[in-house]
């Protein structure tokens, strides 16, 4: 219910919904940084060799990660580091990209929980591509966009599979997700286990991993980001993503088509009845999902100095399934998934540096990261709260 | 041949086990996707039980088969208690199931190897002593026997070189088969994922209900994660059941909702998750030919084959299919 105020007949800031998005995002994000801390400081209270001093530098970098500067005479300093927020920018491009994938399925009222599969095809198109055609005497540009664009196709084509089951078919896209996902884990294994001219043969000791690209010289231009981030691996991928969330929220908020995307997310009968080809409208959004997907692949291989350890058929790739923080955090709201994933990618630094640093490591952050995901599916509970309804007293929820 | 069905039986029990799981969960009405992480849960508990009495010196060799039992039902409590957030979310908050299932599978391996680097400093928790094979193996040194004694053909594939844990599950299997289609509890639980509000009219607590689908389904997830990782990955936990739980969610599917069936798609899964495995020197006959090494088709073809068959499955059947009515939905009295 939308409360007017009494003397403008607008609705007050705070009574807005955008509003009340992000303040229980920042709701789920306090909490969940809170359970990390809880767990830092119960690990270290039960192991001895933890000091009191570790405890506390261990909760610093949870909530500093990325300006940390490492160790200076015994002590963690914090300042400007370049290294760590060139390198948030770079492992935030696959997040941001993968939590759009997830927005736009969401839009469209479908749960995309196969972006690892779509991320996984792309892969597999993009190093295929770009390995093929690197020594050919093609320009390396061309390549590259031929290489993209090949990652692209292959996601979304994916995508459309689930669409399709649920357009057609009607069976929830989650199940054949689930399914795709690992058709795709084992395909793309399969793959590159046959085709031996990709394998990273040249370092010994590196079995499972493909050739870096930048051996074939098929990389993402840096656009001056080598010159801001010093030492990081920061490059124009991140430019690039950041303008896909920008036209993809055109498209979504200004276009017919993204209207009739999202009146498909909210009733679907309603669309039928006004003209809408509702099943077309699911199959294109879950193909445009999975090219988004596979883009988010294809930036973060292009980049370069990445090596894809393909032998992957047991795992899947967490950048996927990190799309859906990503997006549920940002209310799915394409410019927001920006922010949100900028933030995943912080608390992924966040980690790496409490490892190197401290007697803690890495999982803390996605241990953070999953608090977030629960929080978040009961966002509706956070904004009955602020919407000030009271619960009945005695009566269950 | 002997080895192929033994093999086939510890891939195929815990993919049924878990199976059911979902099956318990989805007739109450609630879906559960977080079956892989409460088995990597479950793996977890069960191992560093396993260690921690062992470091303590509780146990020694002669009573691993006691020691196997209790960490086993340690393994299923926990999972039954990690399972509860999952109820808790989508029973009281009514949240997006799929989202709190989707949580939990990522807060699981997350938790699991915070703790395992912790207490082990690498990503892998094993036995603080002996292995899976020396300590829990069925074999007939077990009964005082000498290790190259041969009952026959046809006992040995029962009780030499098995797990007693294998059996138990499928004791729990068929116990809890019945406990779901053939009392009044069962079917109870069973017409709250179908009609929650005719339920609710009749007199039954469809929340209670829902937390006992749940409940029962995260113990036995436990009980299978952490058979699976007894039997197939030496005791061990890593943070992974290899998409175990994703695959027990399609022998589910395969399975159309019925416990009967679900044995059946265990079973054939688990059968293409052995010859993947094994394929390169598995000779079925005995005649020295590794006959599927020589037909040459790659391994990941029969790893990929189970969610492929899923799939067509879910195309050909989705206008009949069983699945029950209210799942997904959360219960809410007032819509009544």
């Amino acid at each position: 219910m939308l409360r007017l105020d009494s003397e403008t007949g607008k609705a007050k800031w705070y009574k807005n919904e955008g509003t009340k998005s992000i303040a229980s995002a920042l709701v789920s994000i306090l909490i969940g940084m809170c359970v990390g801390m809880i767990i830092i400081i119960l690990v270290g209270l039960a192991k001895p060799e933890i000091s009191t001093k570790g405890i506390m530098e261990g909760i610093k970098i949870v909530f500093l990660g990325v300006f940390s500067t490492g160790r200076a005479a015994g002590a963690v300093t914090f300042g400007f580091n370049p290294v760590n927020i060139g390198n948030m920018l770079f492992r935030g491009t696959p997040l941001i990209m993968a939590g759009l994938s997830v927005a736009v399925a969401f839009k469209t009222g479908l749960f995309n929980i196969g972006a690892a599969g779509q991320y996984l095809m792309g892969t597999m198109g993009t190093i295929s591509v770009a390995l093929t055609l690197g020594n050919s005497g093609i320009p390396s540009f061309i390549v590259w966009i031929l290489a993209f664009t090949a990652g692209v196709v292959l996601g979304a084509l994916w995508g459309c599979i689930p669409g399709a089951f649920k357009a057609f078919l009607n069976i929830n896209e989650v199940i054949t997700c689930i399914m795709t996902n690992w058709i795709a884990a084992n395909l793309v294994t399969w793959f590159f286990d046959i085709n031996d001219q990709f394998k990273n043969g040249a370092d010994g000791g590196k079995v499972g991993y493909t050739i870096p690209l930048s051996n074939v010289d098929v990389v993402t231009p840096r656009m001056g980001m080598d010159v801001i981030f010093k030492g990081s691996q920061a490059n124009g991928g991140i430019i690039i993503a950041i303008i896909i969330a920008i036209v993809v929220y055109i498209v979504m908020s200004k276009t017919t088509f993204g209207y009739e995307l999202k009146a498909c997310g909210s009733n679907m009968h309603a669309t039928k009845y006004a003209g809408i080809n509702s099943k077309r409208n699911q199959i294109l959004s879950m193909a445009i999902a999975g090219g988004l997907a596979a883009a988010g692949a294809s930036l973060y291989w292009l980049s370069g100095n990445t090596e894809f350890f393909w032998s992957t058929y047991q795992t899947l790739p967490a950048d996927g399934f990190n799309g859906i923080p990503v997006a549920l955090l940002a209310a799915n709201h394409p410019i927001g998934v920006i922010l949100s994933g900028l933030f995943m990618a912080m608390l992924n630094i966040a980690g790496l540096q409490l490892k190197t640093l401290t007697a803690y490591n890495e999982y803390i952050a996605d241990i953070i990261i999953a608090v977030i995901v629960y929080l978040s599916a009961f966002s509706m509970f956070f904004k009955e709260i602020m919407n000030g309804r009271k619960h009945k007293k005695g009566g269950k929820i | 041949m002997v080895f192929l069905i033994q093999q086939t039986m510890l891939y195929a029990v815990p993919l049924m086990i878990v199976a059911l799981a979902g099956v318990c969960a989805e007739r109450s009405g609630i879906i559960n996707l977080a079956l892989e992480g409460i088995m990597i849960f479950g793996a977890f508990v069960g191992v560093l039980f396993i260690r921690t009495m062992q470091e303590n010196n509780l146990f020694g060799q002669e009573s691993g088969q006691l020691l196997m039992i209790l960490a086993l039902l340690t393994a299923s409590i926990c999972g039954a208690i990690f399972s509860l957030l999952l109820a808790f979310s989508a029973i009281n908050l009514k949240a997006d199931q799929t989202i709190g299932g989707t949580a939990l599978n990522m807060l699981s391996p997350a938790i699991v190897l915070f703790f395992i680097n912790i207490i082990a400093q690498q990503n892998a928790l094993m036995m603080a002593k002996g292995g899976a094979a020396s300590w829990f193996m069925i074999k007939p040194s077990t009964f005082g026997l000498p290790n190259d004694h041969s009952w026959g053909a046809f006992i040995d594939l029962f009780i030499n070189k098995v797990y007693l844990a294998t059996y138990i599950c499928m004791i729990v299997f068929v116990i809890v088969s019945i406990i779901l289609y053939k009392t009044r509890f069962g079917l109870r639980l069973r017409s709250c994922g179908e009609n929650p509000h005719a339920s609710d009219s009749l007199g039954i607590n469809v929340y209670k209900m829902r937390y006992a689908g749940v409940t029962l389904s995260g113990f036995l997830a436990g009980m299978g994660g952490f058979t699976f990782a007894l039997t197939t990955s030496n005791c061990s936990s890593t943070g992974q059941v290899a998409g175990y739980g994703f695959l027990a969610l399609a022998v589910m599917i395969f399975g159309n909702w019925t416990p009967l069936n679900i044995a059946v798609g265990g079973i054939l899964f688990g059968l293409f998750k052995c010859i993947a495995a094994t394929y390169a020197t598995l000779d079925i006959n005995g005649d020295g030919v590794c006959l599927l090494a020589e037909i040459g088709i790659s391994s990941y073809v029969y790893r990929l084959l189970p969610y492929l068959i899923t799939l067509i499955i879910l195309a050909f059947t989705s206008k009949n299919s069983r699945v029950p009515k209210a799942e997904g939905i959360p219960y809410d009295k007032g819509a009544r």
